[in-house]
């Protein structure tokens, strides 16, 4: 009888990859019918595109470079979906597919694939889509609850568009696929928590963050948190486990810091919106908030650990 | 109030522990074969040759250096083979095999007494002389831990009845089945190293073993009970320690150094008998689980080699892929099973081919969730990165030698990284580093 030798633990936890993506995806359902609900087929559209083409990318480029084909980690279908969410229904096909080849080619597979990105890929492709096609991708429309049905263009809240606490809430203003409606994304924050997939911290701080410092600007805070892509970004982008940090302090201020760029670049930058940015601007701060701030190791002093 | 640690994982085998309400019972076999080297530190030298006749308790390895114990026959029979087999490490160990003639003859035994009476100087010797290591795990000789240096002074006698490892329950059944002997030990240690207290410490989901080692500490000198959190490594020697004192063993020193003494509530026992009634350390709760058709809490006699205790439980349930010595977050893998149970075996877990299965290694995604559940506070995902490339320069700044290989990470990671395998073996390959610096 042959038997296995190998070293401990000899049992794993459920969770792996795979599943933790498709937790991710579960949770994006919410914000996905609701994109459907309000902005009709073109919604739809957008979204099989991005996923199909992210997933597509990876695809070739793994085979290209000879690598293990690791598609159904799930992880590009993610990528895709979150790209689809944070864009405007409108936006052609041929936009949205250039939007994920970048996202999963240039910011995934060129840094080292899964897990070595700087930045988060759907968020950075945004970043260019906006800067490249600045007109399309702001070209929002009304929502209709009758999909299918023709809709004018028409402005967000934060370009100056009116809107009731109700309708921010629930969606019913314009804007990307995925971030109007909060109630859908915090029906998909709750999941996210339940399954374990992410901690409550970097969400709920960039919320409380955006909050204070809103209000002390003399902004509307409530407006502030319920309109764009804050907490749809707070929830799904800033979460995101490659490009934020590990450690509990370094988190804190890691989120900290999206709340109150968002609202300083909401207030005072060129942009009515400042989540992707935001960000952006603190996946790059990640690897150095993580150093400056270690966790304290098991009987070593504090002193020791300054240093 | 319930004590704790921060990290550490929930198990999901955690709860489920069929043995736990079966009353241990005893198993002696025709055959025992005990090793020369079942504890941290030299082997023992053989003193008996084939065709000796030996009597239970009878000495048959002296012990060799600082931290040598003898070994003792653990059955009373004919020597049959003195030879080197393989074991569960790299090197092929001494070893003596005992054909048993059920007659269990005892030698002639030198009981103190009560531990309350006996003099504290006498209570080291008789633990040395009884060849007590610890019976948790880590086989660390018992006499050493109770040997403060200079500039050390015991004040706390930590007992370890977490249980936290999966699948387990020999401790438990011993807390419920033998609670007044734990004590007994308790008090002998605590009077062997005059120390303030004795401090019991068992997590909440063992109502039963807490309720009777209460009942036990009652009416006895400061021994009290301490109910901990369920959650694994609790019974982890640093994380207790951070539990039931809320001090820090400092990196690279030991439990002494601030003051505490750790002992498992097998070695409680174990002392109590060789304080109590002389006897030397032969036999010990094992728990035989998994793929077996009937698990068990076995009394085993030492050396009882694991085919026969798979035998006694039926035999395998399974068609078998991994058999380990211990729980499944820190067991180890027998290569085969005629290699015999040792003093700090406590238990023995089969699996089946299908949870034995090999898992492939995927990219860290740098979920972070490595680094939550570590109770030492460290970055496993980055002491692999270094392992991986062999930087053992940087393994050691980011602190790999504080790891104390719970396996936490390894069980959490979603990407199945072997990280604990890669943390052991670099602490194997930088200690070795060490020594060969320090030889030149």
């Amino acid at each position: 009888m042959s038997l296995i030798t190998s070293t401990a633990p000899h049992i794993r936890s459920r969770l792996n990859t795979q599943k933790i993506m498709l937790n991710v995806i579960i949770s994006l359902l919410p914000c996905a019918l609701a994109g459907i609900f309000y902005f009709g087929y073109r919604a739809a559209i957008v979204m099989a595109v991005a996923m199909v083409s992210a997933v597509a990318a990876e695809f070739i480029w793994q085979k290209l470079a000879k690598k293990p084909v690791k598609v159904n980690d799930c992880s590009a279908a993610v990528t895709g979906l979150l790209l689809a969410l944070c864009i405007t229904p409108t936006a052609p096909w041929w936009m949205v597919m250039i939007g994920s080849v970048f996202a999963i080619i240039i910011v995934k597979q060129l840094f080292g694939g899964i897990g070595d990105n700087f930045l988060n890929p759907a968020l950075a492709a945004r970043a260019v889509l906006l800067a490249s096609w600045p007109a399309r991708m702001t070209a929002h429309i009304a929502v209709t609850t009758f999909p299918g049905v023709d809709v004018v263009a028409s402005a967000t809240p934060l370009a100056g568009g009116e809107a009731s606490m109700l309708q921010l809430l629930f969606g019913q203003v314009p804007g990307a696929i995925g971030e109007t409606c909060k109630i859908a994304i915090l029906i998909g924050f709750v999941y996210l928590l339940i399954t374990k997939t992410i901690t409550f911290e970097v969400p709920v701080v960039t919320m409380l963050s955006a909050f204070v410092l809103s209000w002390a600007l003399g902004m509307n805070p409530v407006t502030t948190v319920l309109s764009g892509g804050l907490l749809f970004g707070a929830v799904y982008m800033a979460t995101d486990y490659t490009t934020s940090p590990m450690n509990r302090w370094p988190r804190v201020i890691y989120a900290a810091g999206i709340g109150c760029m968002t609202v300083l670049i909401r207030k005072f930058g060129a942009y009515p919106e400042g989540v992707t940015y935001a960000i952006l601007l603190m996946n790059i701060l990640t690897p150095l908030l993580d150093r400056m701030l270690p966790n304290r190791v098991y009987g070593h002093s504090r002193k020791k650990e300054a240093k | 109030m319930k004590v704790s640690f921060r990290g550490g994982v929930h198990p999901a085998h955690h709860s489920k522990r069929p043995t736990q309400h079966l009353p241990v019972e005893a198993f002696v076999s025709d055959t025992v074969r005990i090793i020369m080297s079942m504890h941290i530190g030299a082997p023992s030298t053989p003193c008996v040759k084939k065709g000796d006749l030996v009597k239970v308790g009878q000495v048959i390895g002296e012990p060799v250096g600082a931290l040598g114990i003898p070994v003792h026959a653990s059955v009373s029979g004919e020597v049959i083979a003195v030879e080197k087999i393989p074991y569960l490490g790299a090197q092929p160990v001494e070893c003596v095999t005992i054909r048993n003639d059920f007659a269990d003859t005892w030698v002639e035994l030198n009981p103190l007494g009560n531990v309350e009476s006996v003099d504290p100087a006498l209570i080291v010797p008789a633990i040395k002389n009884a060849g007590i290591c610890g019976m948790g795990g880590a086989s660390f000789p018992t006499h050493i831990k109770l040997s403060p240096r200079e500039g050390q002074q015991c004040e706390t006698i930590l007992v370890n009845g977490a249980e936290c490892e999966t699948h387990l329950t020999a401790d438990h059944r011993l807390m419920l089945e033998n609670s007044d002997r734990i004590v007994d030990g308790v008090r002998a240690a605590m009077r062997a190293v005059n120390a303030k207290e004795g401090i019991i410490a068992i997590e909440d989901n063992k109502p039963d073993a807490i309720k009777a080692m209460i009942k036990a500490c009652h009416g006895r000198e400061n021994v009290r009970v301490q109910v901990m959190r369920t959650k694994y490594p609790q019974g982890g020697e640093k994380q207790l320690i951070e539990a039931c004192t809320g001090k820090q063993v400092p990196s690279g020193k030991l439990p002494l150094d601030v003051g505490v003494v750790v002992l498992n509530v097998g070695t409680c026992a174990a002392i109590a008998d060789a304080v109590i009634d002389g006897k030397p350390l032969i036999e010990r709760i094992t728990t035989v689980t998994g793929g077996v058709r009937n698990p068990a809490n076995l009394l085993l006699r030492i050396g009882t080699i694991t085919e026969d205790v798979i035998g006694h439980c039926g035999g395998f349930a399974v068609t078998p892929g991994k058999v380990c010595f211990g729980g499944a977050m820190t067991g180890l893998c027998l290569p085969n099973i005629s290699i015999p149970m040792a003093k700090s075996t406590n238990g023995i877990v089969v699996y089946s081919e299908e949870e034995a299965a090999s898992v492939e290694e995927d990219a860290c995604i740098r979920c972070g969730k490595c680094v939550s559940v570590c109770p030492i506070g460290l970055n496993p995902f980055e002491i692999k990165l270094a392992a991986d490339k062999d930087d053992m320069e940087k393994a050691k700044s980011l602190n790999v030698m504080d790891c104390v290989l719970c396996g936490c990470c390894s069980f959490e990671c979603p990407a199945r990284r072997w990280l604990t395998a890669s943390f052991k073996m670099a602490k194997q390959k930088i200690a070795a580093q060490a020594k060969a610096k320090g030889g030149k």
